[in-house]
């Protein structure tokens, strides 16, 4: 042998990364060379179900990046195939010819998606869902799709169904035998999930055994087995894999299902290992991480020639689904079991017992103590009363975890792992110890947990910096300091200082908010930092028209205002007139070049619907005609958003204004609620009713409209100053801290000081709606071959080639 | 090259539409230089021109994708054509006929 070992590994998925990091977590000579057939540098497979919903960018996933191989002496080639060798003379063949020589080789070939052998199967409209290629086509497929179908209801399958729905595709996930899930679930909890299923347009077919796919160019339904059919023009095939043996076979190993492997990892030649999904031990093939991460341990040991084995996983698993919680780990039954269920909230929790022992546990709706359940399935732990167990659980928080108890099921980190990276490593924050032990960066489904652990080992958390520029790693806080004391005016000065906003664009709309705040309103507005919405004052819809909400405060308008509205809708042929959740009416699909029109007919300010700006204050008729009114609710949430219109807000705030508890105006899940009390007015703050509901917390309860428009004005002046940009107010309070709030906004010199910004910042707004006949740039509505608007000003605008424009 | 615009027909940082030889295109004026792309996105038909744009990228009004102006390269697979732009005498000129990773007119 060469003075430097050689092992070389082929395949560069997970498997193959992990065989390659764990060689040299333990030594720091070998040389390692790692064959990847794909034309990537190793990826995470199972964050594919992620990108198949957001439709993020594929190159995301990469385990490690670029500098990684080369900091590590790892070489990598990539988009080579291994065809065949000499495994006694240690020789590989790549792509027909070059030799690439070995003194051990690891095969970590994965496997190929499982497809029937029905007819159709190979039509246009047919995907597996293995690769980003697949996540890609599936995607594409169903925005344009009217059925789907997923062949298969395991794990796999519900997530790409429910990517599929994602992108508003209807689809049926078709299942062969009589539950979802079998071998995870038992049939009660399979069942359960299908309404949660429902709520997410996931229709699912049991006991349905396909038998062609019908259609002649391409996918156009599925016929089966007992003689029903249904439409089908995207078709998604998961139902199981097939281990990747071919290079195996070619290399005269012995397999099986898959490569057969001993307890070392070792294949049937001495000089040969094998991995992952393409290995076969003990009669298993392993189709999930954790597993292949043991083994991959267990064969570095053995590849250094240090003693180890591998004795086989309990298997674990997560639905990698929002919305629904489901653990699984080990046997869906045991001889005894202990079940706590709600069928209501569907919530199902079980624990099974075999020999007095942990064998298995689900988890499904409720997944408190998901880790402690199970460390005790894989420990085997005793377990007298199954249902303590459980509740014991389910009370259970990180303190109470033993150190095995794993929380990454991805990566396989125990809870230990994390205390030593803070305890021994010293890191600080769970960022650091995410990317030290890489726990939480598979599905990342164990992240809570995880923030919680570290927080419990540094004896509470180090925050996170919500960076305003992710590019530049800046905070909101870091930049104001330098836009006050550089006295900066513009979001290009701030990008000319600092560099933000230059390479990525996403946080130009931020620095313009920021810029403005900072200034009280009187900063250089630059229309390219805004969105299109803040450039044209209206809301871009799906084709690229757009919405106009005039400003009816309170929800109060006049005849002579819905006249307007109504003639306004005829003469453009608003395609849409809608009465909105606030209070007031909406004309959608309205052209760019006709908003300036429209508005100047219409002569209503804008309602600021599009913008983060204060939307609408919602008013209920309150005591001037309602028989339990305590207070002119109406007057004062008119006058309300007289005093609040015009201002831009970190987020959108809303707020509503009630005569009575009530509530009639939803003021308890507004940004800023105000409702009508026996003897005065209670102020409510930080609630919401949309994609979190939250009831809003009490301020205060004040004797008069002038304390309440005092005490609320000076919370929406302290949010306008240290919230996050798009935080809106369900989580600033919280952040922040009721107590912390009262404090602020009560004390009379600090009270006084946001008051007096807020009056500067209100004084220097104005009518975003009357560029209609003052626009910041001729073009501001129209493309290059329209006119612009006549009456605009008399800048000249020169259309046709320069030549011609001369004469 | 097919002429465009004038250099102050689309304010500065922001892109505009235009019809050129029977394509069309979004041109964008930014920091860096000109650029021209498709109008539509791949994804779903976003308005290109209505993006956020920095140095070289814009990002589409709908659903946040970031194509390079250069390329006309967006995440994955998705991409749009970019063509060469050229600035002579404050007239922007395009060649639509020839796709391709588009030298920059400064
Ligand atoms: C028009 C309206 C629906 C309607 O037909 O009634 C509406 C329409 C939109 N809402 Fe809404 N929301 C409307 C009332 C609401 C309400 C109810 C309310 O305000 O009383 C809520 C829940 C209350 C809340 O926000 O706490 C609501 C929660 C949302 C959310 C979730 C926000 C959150 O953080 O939870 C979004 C998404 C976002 O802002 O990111 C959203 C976003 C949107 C957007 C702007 C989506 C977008 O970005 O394009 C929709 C614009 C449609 C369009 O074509 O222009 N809309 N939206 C309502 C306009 C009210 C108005 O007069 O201004
Ligand atoms: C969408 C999706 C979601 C998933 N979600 C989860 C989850 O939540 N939890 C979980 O535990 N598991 C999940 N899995 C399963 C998990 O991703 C796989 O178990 C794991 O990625 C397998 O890794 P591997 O390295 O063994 O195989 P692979 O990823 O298949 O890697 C094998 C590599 O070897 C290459 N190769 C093969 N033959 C050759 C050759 N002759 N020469 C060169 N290269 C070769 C192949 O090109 C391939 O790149 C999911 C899988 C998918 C598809
Ligand atoms: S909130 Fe109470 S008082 Fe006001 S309108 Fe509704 S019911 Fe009447
Ligand atoms: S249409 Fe452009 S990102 Fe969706």
């Amino acid at each position: 042998m060469s003075e430097r070992d050689r092992i070389v590994i082929v395949g560069g998925g997970i498997a193959g990364q992990a065989v390659a990091e764990a060689l040299r977590e333990r030594d720091p000579d070998v040389a390692i060379t790692l064959v990847c057939g794909e034309d990537a540098l190793p990826y995470d497979r199972i964050r594919l179900s992620e990108i198949l919903v957001d439709g993020s960018d594929a190159a995301t996933l990469a385990l490690r990046p670029e500098e990684w191989f080369a900091d590590h002496d790892v070489e990598v080639l990539l988009g080579r195939w291994v065809e065949g060798g000499d495994l006694d003379a240690g020789t590989l063949v790549l792509d027909g010819a070059e030799e690439l020589t070995f003194d051990k080789l690891v095969l970590a070939t994965g496997s190929q998606p499982l497809l029937p052998p029905i007819p159709g199967i190979g039509l246009p409209g047919v995907h597996p869902f293995r690769d980003p290629a697949d996540c890609e086509a599936i995607r594409q497929s169903a925005t344009t799709a009217t059925h789907a179908a997923v062949i298969g209801g395991g794990l796999l399958g519900l997530e790409a169904a429910r990517g599929i729905a994602a992108q508003g595709c209807d689809v049926t996930v078709i299942h062969l035998v009589d539950r979802l899930m079998e071998r995870q679930l038992d049939p009660v909890s399979a069942a359960m999930l299908e309404p949660s299923l429902a709520d997410l347009n996931i229709k699912v077919r049991l006991e349905s055994a396909t038998q062609a796919i019908t259609g002649g160019d391409r996918a156009r339904g599925l016929q089966f087995k007992d003689g029903s059919s249904m439409d089908a023009d995207l078709v998604v095939v998961s139902i199981g894999i097939r281990p990747e043996k071919t290079l195996a076979n070619t290399l005269g190993l012995a397999t099986n299902r898959g490569i057969v492997v001993a307890d070392s990892m070792r294949t049937s030649h001495p000089r040969v290992w094998s991995v992952g999904e393409c290995a076969e031990h003990a009669g298993m093939v392993y189709g999930l991480v954790a597993p292949i991460l043991e083994q991959a341990r267990v064969a570095a040991d053995t590849l250094l020639d240090r003693s180890a084995a591998y004795t086989g996983s309990i298997l674990s698993a997560k639905l990698k689904v929002a919305g629904i919680d489901l653990v699984t780990v080990g046997e869906a039954d045991g001889e005894t079991s202990a079940v706590v269920s709600d069928a209501a909230a569907r919530t199902y929790r079980k624990l099974s017992v075999r020999d007095g022992r942990a064998v298995g546990a689900i988890l499904l709706g409720d997944v408190r103590g998901a880790e402690a359940l199970m460390a005790a399935v894989r420990a085997a732990e005793e377990v007298t009363d199954p249902l303590d167990a459980l509740a014991a659980a389910s009370a259970a928080g990180p303190a109470d975890l033993p150190d095995e108890a794993q929380i990454c099921n991805c990566n396989g980190v125990c809870k230990g792992d994390l205390v030593a990276a803070v305890e021994v490593d010293g890191c600080t924050t769970p960022r650091e110890v995410m990317s030290r032990t890489r726990a939480g960066t598979g599905c990342g489904s164990c992240k809570p947990a995880v923030i919680d652990i570290v927080a419990m080992a540094a004896g509470g958390l180090n925050e996170e910096p919500a960076y305003l520029c992710a590019c530049r790693k800046q905070t909101r806080d870091e930049l104001a300091d330098q836009i006050r004391s550089q006295g900066l005016q513009s979001v290009s000065e701030v990008s000319q200082c600092c560099g933000t906003g230059r390479d990525c664009g996403a946080c130009k709309p931020a620095l313009a908010y920021l810029v403005s705040e900072v200034n009280d309103n009187r900063h250089r507005e630059e229309r390219h930092a805004r969105y299109i919405n803040d450039r044209v004052h209206a809301n871009i819809q799906k084709d690229g028209t757009f919405s106009v909400v005039p400003k009816m405060r309170g929800g109060v308008t006049t005849p002579s205002e819905l006249r307007r509205i109504a003639d306004v809708a005829e003469k453009y042929e608003i395609p849409l007139v809608k009465v909105t959740g606030g209070q007031r009416i909406d004309l959608l699909g309205v052209t760019k070049e006709d908003l300036p029109k429209v508005w100047r007919d219409l002569d209503m300010p804008s309602g600021f619907a599009y913008a983060k700006a204060v939307r609408t204050v919602k008013t209920c008729v309150g005591e001037q005609h309602c028989r339990f009114g305590l207070g002119d609710s109406m007057g004062f949430g008119v006058e309300i958003e007289k005093a609040w219109e015009g201002l831009h807000t970190p987020a959108k705030v809303k707020a509503g204004v009630s005569g009575c508890p009530r509530n009639c105006a939803e003021a308890t899940i507004k940004d800023i609620g105000i409702v009508a009390v026996e003897g005065g007015w209670q102020v409510r703050i930080g609630g919401a009713a949309g994609a979190s509901v939250r009831e809003a917390d009490i301020l205060d309860t004040v004797e008069t409209k002038a304390e309440a428009m005092r005490l609320s004005t000076t919370f929406l002046q302290y949010y306008r100053e240290n919230a996050d940009y798009k935080e809106r107010t369900y989580d600033f309070v919280p952040r922040i801290g009721l107590d912390e709030i009262k404090r602020i906004v009560t004390d009379e010199t600090i009270g006084a000081a946001l008051r007096e910004r807020f009056r500067l910042a209100k004084a220097a707004t104005v009518d975003p709606w009357l560029e209609r006949d003052d626009p910041y740039h001729p073009r501001q509505f129209t493309d290059l071959d329209q006119q612009p608007e006549d009456d605009g000003p008399p800048t000249p605008v020169v259309v046709g080639p320069p030549e011609e424009a001369r004469r | 090259m097919t002429f465009a615009c004038r250099e102050d027909d689309v304010p500065p940082g922001e892109g505009r539409n235009i019809t050129l030889e029977g394509k069309r295109v979004a041109l964008f004026r930014t920091d860096t230089g000109w650029y021209a792309v498709d109008a539509v996105c791949p994804h779903k038909g976003g308005p290109l021109a209505d993006g956020i744009v920095c140095d070289h990228a814009v990002t589409c009004p709908l659903h946040d994708r970031s194509f390079d102006l250069r390329t006309g390269q967006g995440p994955g697979e998705d991409r749009v054509s970019a063509y060469p732009v050229e600035l002579r005498d404050g007239a922007v000129y395009v060649a639509v006929g020839s796709p391709a990773a588009a030298p920059v007119a400064a």
